[in-house]
């Protein structure tokens, strides 16, 4: 065969790009699990909704919360405890999950989602009670 | 058959009479208000008054503009071409371009005005908007929607008093002190008054009406005519910005 060495060379290169996906992932590291979500309970045990739904549709109830306070004029939502809050990402869902960077945003990264709210909505530590 | 085609023409033109008056008041806006003419006042009709000879008693006085520009985290940009305005003043040349009304107070001609979005009952912002980002509320404020405004500017080519401002770079390095409970807006986004409709689902005035330590600014329904801004005006002169577009603004100047 003329040439053997070039073409088993070339051979092995190919093999090696098509499977650098495989090989980069197990040099740097395996799998981690999950991400930590650290919760905090101090203004109340429970979410607004039930923890299930917030999990899966969180999104949802956000823009529907959007849409009701900037388009239809309604600031308040009645959760299911009978008590009435006010329908405000950084005012409503912040001021218990203030501790976003190991809350929302572990998540987030893990899932590989960026939400673009904070470019406007404020990230505020703790609501100063009023 | 000469007599019929006549009748034929006479009747064509008065048909294209017909269909083009009704368009010609949706046009030209000389519908009055909509919400009183379509129903019984079931709706509040939000508008606002400035009392200029109460305004100008302190001529250098930015009490008002402050308020609004600290609870909306308006930026403040030096240059002219970036800066964000939602409430401000103007030479009274610039303000009332159409000079209607002479021999008013000459101190009023060599003065700046306040002013603001004039949440027309006609808005032509809204007509133009592709993505229903603006719209005009049941009680007549023109409402903007900063998460649909896709930054394209219709709204300000259409808006004939510059009421609109275009985020050309991020505004957040130039708030000093960000107010919490409200969002910034970001780069690309159209923003101006929306007559605090934050504050008005609160039970509280306009943050400008309150800042205002003459009382010059009063705001109110003006489908209740028991209402102060009706009173006043019921009372007082008033005028207001290039009334013959037919926008029919509703911020009215006591003069
Ligand atoms: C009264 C305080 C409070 C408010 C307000 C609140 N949360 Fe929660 N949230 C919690 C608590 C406590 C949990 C954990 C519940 C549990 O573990 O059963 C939780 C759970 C969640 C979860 C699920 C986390 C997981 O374990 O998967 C999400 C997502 C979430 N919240 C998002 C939000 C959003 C978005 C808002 C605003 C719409 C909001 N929360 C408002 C207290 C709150
Ligand atoms: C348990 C994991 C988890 C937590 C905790 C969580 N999110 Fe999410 N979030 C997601 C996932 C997954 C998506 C993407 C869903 C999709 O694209 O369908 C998402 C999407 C969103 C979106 C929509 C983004 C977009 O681009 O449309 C918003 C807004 C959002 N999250 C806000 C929050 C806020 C605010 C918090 C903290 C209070 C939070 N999330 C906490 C998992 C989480
Ligand atoms: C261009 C700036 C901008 C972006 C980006 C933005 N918002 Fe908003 N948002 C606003 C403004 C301004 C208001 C009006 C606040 C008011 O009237 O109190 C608002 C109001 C809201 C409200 C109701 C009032 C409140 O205090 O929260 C919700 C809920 C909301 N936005 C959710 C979101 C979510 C979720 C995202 C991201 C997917 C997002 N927004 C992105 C500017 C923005």
């Amino acid at each position: 065969m003329y040439d053997s060495g070039k073409i088993l060379a070339g051979i092995i290169i190919f093999i090696l790009l098509i499977t650098f996906p495989f090989w980069l992932n197990s040099i740097q590291g395996e799998y981690k699990g999950e991400p930590e979500l650290v919760i905090d309970r101090s203004n109340g045990a429970q979410c607004v909704k039930s923890t299930d739904y917030m999990r899966n549709s969180h999104m949802t109830l956000l823009n529907e919360w959007r849409d009701e306070v900037v388009r239809n004029d309604n600031r308040f939502y009645t959760i299911s405890s009978g008590e009435r809050i006010e329908m405000s990402l950084s005012n409503t869902c912040m001021s218990c999950h203030a501790n976003k960077e190991e809350f929302c945003d572990r998540c987030h990264d893990y899932s590989g989602v960026k939400p673009y709210c904070w470019d406007c909505h404020i990230e505020q530590k703790k609501l100063e009670t009023n | 058959m000469n007599s019929s085609r006549r009748k034929f023409l006479k009747l064509a033109g008065m048909a294209a009479l017909g269909i083009t008056a009704g368009k010609y008041e949706k046009i030209f806006g000389l519908t009055g208000y909509s919400n009183t003419q379509h129903s019984q006042s079931v709706s509040k009709l939000r508008a606002m008054v400035i009392d200029i000879r109460k305004c100008l008693v302190e001529k250098g006085c930015t009490a008002c503009i402050s308020s609004c520009n600290k609870t909306h985290n308006v930026p403040n940009i030096d240059n002219t071409k970036h800066e964000i305005k939602w409430i401000w003043k103007e030479d009274y040349e610039n303000v009332f371009l159409e000079k209607e009304n002479h021999f008013l107070n000459e101190d009023f001609k060599h003065s700046e005005i306040l002013i603001l979005c004039n949440h027309c009952d006609n808005p032509p912002c809204v007509k133009v908007c592709p993505t229903k980002a603006t719209w005009k509320r049941e009680d007549g404020i023109v409402m903007m929607d900063w998460h649909r405004c896709i930054g394209c500017r219709y709204c300000m080519a259409a808006c004939p008093y510059g009421s609109r401002s275009f985020n050309w770079i991020s505004p957040r390095p130039f708030i000093e002190n960000i107010t919490k409970n409200f969002p910034t807006r970001t780069k690309g986004v159209v923003e101006k008054c929306t007559f605090c409709d934050e504050r008005l689902a609160r039970n509280q005035l306009p943050a400008c009406v309150e800042a205002c330590p003459q009382k010059c600014l009063l705001f109110g329904d003006l489908n209740d005519s028991k209402s102060e801004v009706r009173q006043v005006l019921a009372n007082n002169f008033s005028i207001r910005r290039k009334p013959s577009l037919g926008t029919n603004p509703k911020i009215y100047y006591i003069v």
